[in-house]
């Protein structure tokens, strides 16, 4: 379990309050139980729960075990407490799960124990009918929701972590997430005010705000009255821009991501790098395991850079720190000594965070030097500046007579078939015989699904040039030391959804009419009356420039998605002069392209895409 | 004199005071009934007691009627069910009617009847020979006692968990006594065995309890425990009465009654005094030894009270208790008080004497104190002129003092209106102050409501300025609920009375009516009360319980609730065929979809035939390509495959549907392969297969099939070198790259080496390369050194900072070569 969560106030607007307030909901929640705990776990939630509470505290509270929650027909592991209570998201194959525990546990007899169920983030009927059908409806004695479902990342970064949400909304209609999502929504602003002004693109962002607000009307009024701190809400769907999560992000977080895949804000590390000079590397050591949030203060300062920066940066603060050092030697009085003494924490902590960092770019960076990767970035900006995008592409050819990864074909495909406005028939077809005859006849359903969910098309209307002449989507002249333009976060490509949130503050959206009817789903504003007693006291009006303080909050999205390079870029329009506001992200999952392909291809057939991270190499 | 009827127990006074004259008269009695009353000024239940007359038949009912504490009688009915065991009153008022098959029976005072549960298994089967009903921690728990001696409990009646207690060593007849002592949250039972106490409880333990008594114990017969459940006082065989606190470790006192006979009632006056009754006698025992011998002509029933006790007789309903300390500070003869002075002050004041003078300069300093006392003893009179006399008292002393809070004082005025509004006989509710203080004033209203007060409640709400939510509005959703019962009013008027006065007023949920609407057999009004109510999770259920489906399935949509939608499904599914439900939801896309995916987790089966009804080949054809990976015998995956490939042509998709045969001819080749060469091929892809004939070393199957798929020549040849590389066919390889015309670039060779690590046969390639590709593949090859020259030969910067990067510490000759080649480079770009 990660952090204490005291990064999460050094934002804007302050998260640590939306962690305080899960952290009371779960204690109340346990605390409805009395007697010593048993936790049982639906694993994908440990994840999250790890950033809201830490163990110590769920001990005080009289948690003495925690387990997970056995798979395939096991007994739960014997414990002695008075409750076992069960934490699982509302999902059928888990209640079964839960069901086969219990109806074990009937059997063991002995002491005699309360089972509870805590549904996260909410209790749902179809659940409890599927426990009723199972005959253990009765043997549980408590069943309570936790709402989790906006999980605090960062200062600025809220996740729902759904894995499934952009498969779930946008192949199967199934909008379960995005009710969830409208919930969380009521959330915030029952922390941070009513959000005034709201803008939208998208079927499922429409359908969310048009249930938040109803959800809304059932509070009868009954809201807190708070003056907001957020004062607008940005909400994307990530159909409305599929090409920019498909290219490879050259931030450094992003290639983190991409590279070893970031899970509730830690990644998983080979360990020989992370060795000091005096260990030796055994085969059987365990991947070491980092915490990536701004609570490290160079990641902080590295995470958003383009990945070629990133050298310079930690070399220059190598020197820095040794510089910092050598001051020991220097110092003389006794003044000097305790003044170097009083940074010597800090000092250490720095060096510590330095050698890690320091080991993960020489791992990225082994992976950025070799041909493969090169080769397929050039691929990729070919593709997206529309050069020989409706032929097949000897390059991704050559990649599927070599075997590479499937998931780096389809991102290559996918990157072409949004460039070329689809492909041509005749050259679609070609692709999808050569994948099947090579990676597996599964892959028809496969190759489905991505039709399905427009991420490979038939050859269609021709808008691509028009939406990258407008929003200037690719910039050949790129400063990747010092950037100039959101466009650095990929090394010359701007994420199509930056590109409208900046236009929307700046100078909006209606220059930009006609590629907002190209892009999917329906563009809306609604506005949220607020009390004038809660109205945010604007300063004069004579003052032309706003000041720091004034800048506005904007609450930014992403239903289905939302990648590390464009949460980059949205920091970076923030920094700017004429950025017009301070960015808050939110969003259903944080992807790249591999987890979001892997996310709609064909589940539970032989021969299924490799789970785990989705090394791009 | 206010103190003329007190009567000393001890050091304390108790006092007897008459609350109400009974409206029932000389009609009643109550020797002939069981009596059960509520506490805090509850209802009276009186059943008929059919056993001590011996000329009623068996067959008679006996009539079971509910009177408010002042007499009035509220409801009657004959009782036809079986045999009451025991009556009691729940804390919400509600009649619980004990039977001795374990059955409770619930009533509200108008005996309407609400609900029932049972006590389990073995009371139904055994009987029951005796019952508690006792407040617990989370309400009222009813314990019962089973012919067989275990005791079963249920520690809230609104949340029904019957357990049973841990079992008494050696109970081979029923206990002498027992009762239930809550503690520490858990409700236990205290059994006396003869002359042994024991405690048990519901994790299975039992403690056998000792007691400090000065003679050997005797076998107890009774025992009472006070209404906070802090002391306990019990009954021996002759007569002993011991006190003592509740865990039984203190001892207060043993009392020597000696009466041989068990009380007819044993209970506690308040936490200071027991009161034991035989017959017409009745002996408050104080636990200092001290009693106060009491007679009544006539039987009397006690009704336990926090404060003291209610005795209700033939025809008066009295009230005992100790005397209120401050009442007792004013009033107690020649007290010097403060509160007494200034009572006296006033009373003189009154009488325009200027001796009222003289006492308030005797409590000058303490005027305060007094003021507050006067209002607190103001609280505890039942007679409005005493109160009144008390209050001028501390108006009077407020006069001089310059900055008393007024807000007690206001407080209790209020109060007192209150309270002299509900003791009146025609409400009957005869709450003392301190009562009420535990009841709490909202518990209080709802009383009122549920005796259909609801002109009172809601004046008592704006009187006190409760919040809308709490108060007024709650009070309308009752009336509402009442209002909906009311037959002679048609819907329409009805639901526009209701709306009209409720409006959209915060807490009222339209839905509680609408379902009492529906209760009582009026559903087009609940319907159209329902559409009020805001929350669809409310709103929903309800429309189900109407079978109002379709709208059900609406109203789940629109408020986007997807389990709601589900729970309305899943509810249509199984009340409907299937036939009938697919037509019900084709034609709601949200619905369908959420059915799909329920299908596509839990029943694939349906969601084939739900796209099949539709027509929706595409879809029905992916299914079965789904479906076919799921079978385990080659046969009937090539059937199901079959069958999509129509389903596929039927969908025009003729591409999917070539796929789908070249993937059944795939399988068949792969069939004949294994039993040809006895390998595993199936579940490979086309290239896996080919990859692996050709490292079998079948080059002539691997060439039929590349010509029966159309293999493309370039993925061939990939296919082949990669092959030829694994196997180590290094000749092979070497002899395919001199093929006349080469469909890779040389580059493809050097990468299939290197990936098998053979960096010599890689360098063999490496010459052909092209000069544009040369760097990168020496590079590849670990040629560090050549790469740098060509990479100088080709003038390129680019080229030569790549293999500075490649450059390890091992490397410095090549690194120093690399930037000597650079900076020559540099200078000739100058120039």
């Amino acid at each position: 379990m990660a952090g204490s969560g005291n990064h999460l106030g050094n934002g804007k607007l302050n998260l640590g309050s939306l962690r305080d307030y899960y952290r009371r909901e779960l204690l109340e929640c346990l605390d409805k139980c009395n007697g010593t705990k048993a936790l049982v776990w639906d694993d994908a939630l440990t994840g999250p729960f790890g950033l809201i509470v830490e163990y110590s505290l769920l001990k005080e509270h009289d948690v003495e075990k925690m387990m997970s929650l056995p798979k395939d027909n096991q007994a739960l592991a014997p414990s002695s407490v008075q409750n076992i209570i069960f934490v699982t998201r509302p999902k059928l194959d888990l209640m079964d799960q839960i069901a086969q525990s219990l109806l074990k546990e009937d059997t063991k007899g002995g002491f005699r124990k309360e089972y509870h169920i805590i549904f996260v983030p909410r209790k749902s009927l179809l659940c409890e009918r599927r426990l009723k059908e199972a005959g253990v409806h009765g043997s549980v004695t408590h069943i309570e929701e936790f709402s989790l479902s906006m999980i605090p990342f960062d200062s600025d970064l809220m996740s729902m972590e759904m894995d499934n949400s952009f498969r779930e909304c946008f192949l199967e209609n199934d909008m379960t997430s995005m009710f969830h999502a409208a919930q969380s929504l009521i959330t915030i602003q029952s922390l941070y005010g009513i959000i005034p002004n709201i803008d939208g693109k998208g079927e499922c962002a429409k359908h969310v705000v048009d249930m938040m607000m109803r959800l809304r009307r059932e509070l009868e009024g009954q809201e807190p009255q708070i003056t907001p701190q957020i004062d607008n809400l940005f909400i994307i769907d990530r159909t409305v821009d599929l090409l920019t999560p498909l290219l490879t992000q050259l931030t450094y977080e992003g290639l983190i991501d991409e590279m070893y895949g970031i899970n509730n804000t830690s990644a998983k590390f080979p360990p020989q790098k992370f060795l000091s000079k005096n260990e030796s590397s055994t085969s059987d050591m365990e991947y070491k395991t980092v915490v990536l949030n701004s609570g490290d203060e160079l990641f902080s300062e590295l995470r958003d850079k383009n990945f070629s920066a990133v050298g310079q940066v930690v070399s220059r603060k190598a020197k820095f720190i040794t510089a910092e050092f050598d001051e020991r030697n220097s110092a003389k009085t006794v003044g000097e000594l305790k003044h170097f003494v009083s940074k010597l924490p800090h000092l250490q902590q720095a060096r510590t965070e330095l050698a890690k960092h320091t080991s993960i770019a020489e791992l990225i960076k082994e992976a950025t030097d070799t041909e493969e990767f090169m080769e397929c970035l050039h691929c990729q900006q070919d593709l997206y500046k529309g050069e020989d995008t409706d032929k097949v592409c000897p390059y991704l050819e050559d990649c599927i007579g070599r075997r590479e990864p499937l998931l780096k074909i389809l991102r290559l495909l996918c990157i072409q078939s949004f460039c070329n406005n689809g492909l041509k028939p005749k050259v679609l077809d070609y692709y999808k015989r050569e994948i099947l005859q090579t990676y597996g006849f599964q892959h028809l359903v496969t190759l489905g699904n991505l039709e399905k969910v427009g991420l490979l098309r038939p050859h269609g209307i021709r808008n691509y040039i028009t939406l990258r002449k407008t929003l200037k989507l690719t910039v050949d002249t790129v400063n990747e030391m010092n950037p100039n333009d959101i466009s650095y976060v990929y090394s010359g490509y701007a994420p199509l959804s930056v590109r409208l949130i900046k236009f929307l503050a700046r100078p909006g959206w209606r220059s930009i009419t006609e590629v907002l009817n190209m892009l999917p789903g329906p563009t809306f504003n609604e506005v949220q009356q607020i009390p004038v007693a809660l109205r945010k006291r604007r300063s004069s009006v004579t003052s032309s420039h706003s000041s720091i303080a004034d800048q506005k909050v904007t609450l930014v999205f992403f239903l289905g998605g939302v990648t590390f390079a464009e949460i980059a870029a949205l920091r970076f329009l923030a920094q700017q002069d004429d950025g017009g506001s301070d960015y808050i992200i939110a969003t259903t999952k944080i992807i790249t392209g591999s987890s979001l392909l892997h996310d709609i291809s064909a589940k539970g057939l032989k021969g299924h895409i490799t789970d785990g991270p989705y090394v791009h190499n | 004199m206010a103190s003329a009827n007190w009567q000393t127990l001890g050091r304390v006074y108790y006092e007897k005071m008459e609350m109400y004259a009974l409206e029932w008269g000389d009609q009643i009695d109550l020797s002939k009934f069981i009596v059960a009353a509520a506490p805090y000024g509850g209802p009276l239940a009186l059943l008929q007691d059919i056993s001590s007359n011996p000329n009623i038949g068996t067959t008679v009912r006996p009539l079971l009627t509910v009177f408010t504490s002042a007499g009035k009688m509220i409801s009657q009915m004959r009782w036809n069910s079986g045999r009451i065991k025991q009556l009691g009153w729940s804390h919400n008022e509600e009649l619980l009617c004990v039977q001795d098959e374990g059955t409770v029976l619930v009533y509200d005072i108008f005996l309407t009847f609400i609900r029932q549960f049972g006590m389990g298994q073995e009371a139904k089967e055994t009987k029951v020979l005796d019952v508690r009903i006792f407040n617990s921690y989370k309400g009222t728990g009813i314990a019962i006692l089973t012919c067989s001696f275990r005791v079963f409990i249920v520690n809230s009646i609104d949340d029904l968990r019957i357990r049973r207690l841990a079992e008494v060593p050696g109970l081979d007849s029923a206990p002498t006594a027992w009762g239930i002592i809550t503690m520490d949250g858990q409700s236990q039972a205290l059994v006396a065995k003869g002359n042994e106490l024991y405690l048990i409880d519901h994790g299975g333990q039992y403690q056998k309890q000792e007691i400090e008594i000065s003679t050997p114990l005797e076998a107890i017969i009774d025992m009472a425990i006070s209404f906070n459940n802090k002391y306990i006082a019990l009954f021996t065989e002759s007569g002993l009465v011991w006190i003592g606190s509740a865990d039984l470790k203190k001892k207060y006192c043993e009392f020597n009654t000696k009466s041989p006979q068990k009380p007819t009632q044993f209970v506690w006056s308040g936490p200071g005094a027991v009161v034991a009754m035989w017959e017409k006698m009745m002996l408050v025992i104080g636990p200092d030894k001290d009693y106060i011998p009491f007679h009544h002509d006539s039987t009397v029933s006690l009704v336990e009270e926090e404060d003291g006790i209610r005795i209700i007789g033939r025809d008066s309903v009295e009230f005992f208790r100790k005397v209120p300390q401050v009442t007792e500070q004013i009033f107690k003869i020649a007290s010097m008080e403060p509160g007494a002075m200034l009572y006296e002050a006033s009373r003189e004041f009154e009488r325009q004497s200027q001796r009222a003078d003289e006492y308030i300069r005797t409590v000058k300093d303490q005027l305060d104190v007094a003021v507050s006392q006067c209002i607190q003893a103001a609280g505890h009179e039942f007679e409005p002129s005493r109160q009144s006399a008390l209050l001028k008292a501390a108006t009077f002393g407020k006069c001089f003092l310059t900055d008393y809070n007024p807000e007690p004082f206001v407080n209790m005025c209020q109060m007192l209106r209150v309270l002299n509004q509900v003791r009146k006989p025609s409400i009957g509710i005869p709450l003392t102050y301190t009562q009420l203080e535990r009841l709490t004033m909202p518990v209080l209203i709802d009383r009122l409501v549920m005796r259909k007060y609801f002109y009172l409640a809601i004046r008592i709400c704006q009187y006190l300025k409760l919040p809308e939510a709490e108060g007024a509005s709650r009070i309308l959703a009752h009336w509402a609920c009442y209002k909906v019962q009311q037959k002679n009013e048609d819907d329409e008027h009805l639901a526009r009375v209701i709306a009209d006065k409720m409006g959209d007023t915060p807490g009222v949920s339209y839905s509680e009516i609408a379902n009492k609407a529906l209760e009582v057999g009026r559903p087009d009004l609940a319907i159209r009360l329902l559409d009020y109510e805001p929350k669809a999770s409310r709103q929903v259920p309800l429309l189900l319980k109407m079978k109002k489906e379709q709208l059900a399935l609406n109203k789940a949509i629109d408020s986007g609730d997807t389990d709601l939608t589900y729970f309305v499904l899943l509810h249509l599914k199984d009340s409907m065929i299937q036939g009938e439900f697919f037509m019900a939801i084709r034609n709601i896309p949200e619905a369908c979809s959420l059915f799909l995916q329920y299908c596509r987790q839990q029943n694939p089966q349906m969601m084939e035939q739900l796209y099949y009804q539709e027509d929706n080949f595409q879809e029905e054809a992916t299914c079965k390509v789904v479906n076919s990976f799921k079978q385990e015998r080659l046969d009937d995956r090539l059937r199901i495959l079959a069958e999509a490939k129509e389903s596929y042509t039927k969908a025009r998709n003729e591409f999917a549907a070539k796929q789908v045969d070249e993937e059944i001819r795939l399988l068949k080749y792969q069939r004949r392969l294994e039993e040809e060469l006895h390998r595993e091929y199936t579940d490979l892809s086309l290239h896996e297969t080919i990859h692996k004939l050709i490292i079998d070393n079948s080059h002539k199957m691997a060439e039929t099939l590349r010509k029966e798929f159309k293999v493309p020549e370039k993925r061939y040849w990939w296919l082949r070198i990669e092959a030829l590389a694994e196997a180590g066919e290094w000749m092979e390889l070497e002899k395919f790259s001199k093929t006349k015309k080469p469909v890779l670039s040389m580059e493809a060779f050097v990468d299939v080496c290197m990936k098998q690590n053979n960096k010599l046969e890689a360098r063999k390639y490496v010459q052909r390369v092209t000069p544009d590709k040369k760097v990168a593949c020496l590079i590849k090859v670990g040629l560090l050194r050549e790469a740098a020259d060509v990479a100088f030969q080709n003038r390129s910067e680019d080229e030569l900072n790549r293999v500075l990067r490649k450059c390890s510490v091992t490397d410095r000759a090549v690194e120093d070569q690399v930037k000597g080649y650079r900076q020559q480079l540099a200078t000739a770009g100058k120039r």
